[in-house]
């Protein structure tokens, strides 16, 4: 019985995101070493580091990790939920939908109300989206069907967004519209964190609390209604949870797609394939992904900076395709 | 005492009558056949008496509480149903996939407590499950798996317990084997209800035979008193040889 590793996952994947996000404050235009960083974390250093750490890389260190955390819980919730290995807020047109939203508060002065309006817009989105899958999932079994329907929430999202823009009162240029679609986390701030926190805590903690279901789902759902699963509930909840987390995730860096697939693929081995038990080392997994990803980016010497999307994209496309075709060979 | 008591259940579906004012009763300690042909109702029944599919009108109720009145959970400790099978979704371990029949108990998958732990360890004991308990559930054979699937319906250790088709799919010896599982489980003081397809078995195994076609329950008592020649032909329309409970089929009637 290989336990101790297994054991170790959680509290390995842990401590990862801890050294990724350190690694994050030191690295840049101007790295930093170590001890500086230590010292500007902790009140100490001159205010020029200080400026550097915390009001810079420290912020979007944790949003990258905060949107991982996110697309990785919903993706391995929504993948319980549907019992199948593709869902994932990108490839299920969630993203996107909450994209359209979000962009629809953004120009047309939603925002300037209240800065509360980005989250709430992307989050409406996101419901509506994961909402319209789950009724879908009810009504078919087939995978294939509810990715095709991922597929036309995509494309309808993208070109309701152009359209909106279009008629946009507000002026908007094609580097917004392409932060929107493909994500990044460039210049977030602390603020900026503050407004989806609450909508990323109470998903999290749905997300959390009903997982032991997803483990009963792996029955099929008559019988995992049999074993004591209440259906309804266990739809309804992991719906909110995933909308809410995926909506906050793409109000804080746009639609970052296949973070969800690929972050639950690899753990599930040594979960011995539970949906529960995937989605806290999956949500790490995906963290420690994005704020590595995002070093990367900010790293790699391009005169306009790559977006946070198109690398998460270019690992997870092909993983995507990896298990869909896997998958082709085994059943459906 | 844990009875069973269904009392003239209705199930209809977009103008079909599925299942037609059907009654029947489930005690501990008795081992009932559900026997009909394809399309009788029997399933919707099942589901039905569960509140896991609506009825139009009719009455199901467990230790005299009314099933409709019951959570998912409070179900699960009565009554272990295990509705015709599917593959699982995810290439789970034979020790997890039993240890779901602890769901109703609160119990977690990789953390199960004491009493939990307990009683899946009962329940591979009993199905001959134990060298496998580490085994992928995608690795096991159709005998295998239909295994795994009576030890999690025995772990959740409930009075009662409803199986549809559980042999439908397996080779006669692991039919024997399966009956044999349930036959042990009555003898311990639960009461079964399995649907049948074949009638042999049923006959050799069942303290009481339940007869259902075309949505209404035809005939229920023991196989001496219920199985001749012309109830196969009335339900099943075959022509059959019947001798004490010696059933050979001959062919269609």
């Amino acid at each position: 019985m290989p336990l101790a590793p297994r054991s170790l996952l959680v509290p390995g994947l842990a401590v990862a995101c801890a050294i990724a996000i350190f690694a994050a404050c030191l690295l840049g235009s101007t790295p930093l070493p170590a001890g500086q960083v230590l010292d500007a974390l902790f009140g100490g250093a001159d205010p020029a580091d200080r400026l550097v750490v915390w009001s810079i890389r420290l912020p979007r260190a944790l949003a990258a990790f905060i949107v991982g955390v996110a697309l990785g819980a919903s993706g391995a919730a929504l993948q319980g939920l549907l019992r199948n290995p593709l869902a994932e807020p990108g490839v299920l047109g969630v993203s996107a939908s909450a994209s359209l939203t979000a962009t629809f508060a953004l120009y047309y002065g939603v925002v300037a109300v209240t800065p509360w309006a980005l989250p709430i817009s992307a989050i409406i989105g996101a419901l509506l989206a994961t909402t319209i899958i789950a009724l879908a999932a009810v009504r078919t079994r087939s995978v294939v069907t509810l990715i095709l329907i991922g597929v036309g929430l995509s494309s309808f999202a993208g070109a309701t967004m152009t359209l909106l823009l279009n008629f946009a009162p507000n002026p908007f240029s094609l580097a917004d519209m392409i932060s929107w679609s493909l994500g990044s986390v460039a210049n977030r701030s602390f603020d900026d964190i503050t407004f989806v926190a609450p909508f990323m805590i109470v998903g999290l903690t749905i997300l959390w609390v009903t997982r032991r279901g997803l483990s009963a789902l792996t029955l099929g759902e008559e019988a995992a209604s049999a074993v004591g699963l209440n259906l309804q509930h266990q739809r309804i909840l992991t719906v909110l949870g995933a909308g809410l987390v995926t909506g906050a995730s793409v109000a804080l860096a746009g639609a970052i797609g296949f973070v969800g697939i690929v972050a639950p693929h690899v753990v599930r081995p040594f979960v011995d394939y539970d949906p529960a038990r995937t989605v806290l080392p999956s949500a790490l997994l995906a963290g420690f992904i994005l704020v590595v990803a995002d070093i990367g980016v900010r790293l790699m010497p391009t005169d306009s900076e790559l977006k946070l999307g198109v690398v998460a994209a270019i690992i997870g496309a092909p993983a995507f395709i990896w298990i869909a075709i896997q998958r082709r060979a085994l059943s459906d | 005492m844990t009875e069973l008591i269904v009392s003239d259940i209705t199930v209809e579906a977009k103008n079909a009558t599925l299942v037609q004012k059907a009654s029947f009763r489930l005690s501990p300690g008795e081992l009932v056949a559900l026997l009909g042909p394809n399309g009788a109702g029997k399933t919707s029944l099942l589901r039905s008496t569960l509140s896991i599919e609506s009825r139009t009108s009719g009455k199901a109720t467990i230790a005299d509480i009314d099933i409709s009145s019951l959570s998912p959970m409070e179900r699960a400790k009565y009554i272990s149903y295990l509705p015709q099978t599917r593959p699982l979704a995810w290439p789970n371990l034979v020790r997890d996939v039993v240890a779901l029949g602890r769901f109703a108990f609160g119990a977690g998958l990789g953390q199960l407590k004491e009493r939990d732990a307990a009683a899946v360890g009962r329940a591979l004991r009993a199905c001959d499950l134990e060298h496998l308990s580490g085994r992928s559930t995608n690795t096991l054979s159709g005998g295998e798996l239909a295994r795994v699937h009576f030890a999690r319906a025995f772990a959740a250790e409930a009075p009662l317990l409803i199986a549809d088709e559980p042999v439908a799919a397996l080779d006669p010896r692991h039919q024997f084997r399966i009956m044999n599982l349930v036959r042990d489980f009555v003898s311990k003081g639960g009461g079964a209800l399995i649907v049948l397809h074949d009638i042999p078995l049923a006959a050799r195994y069942a303290d009481r035979i339940i007869w259902m076609k075309e949505g209404c329950v035809v005939s229920d008592g023991s196989p001496q008193e219920t199985l001749s020649a012309e109830r196969l032909h009335e339900v099943y329309g075959v022509r059959a040889k019947v001798s004490g409970v010696t059933v050979e089929i001959e062919g269609a009637s």
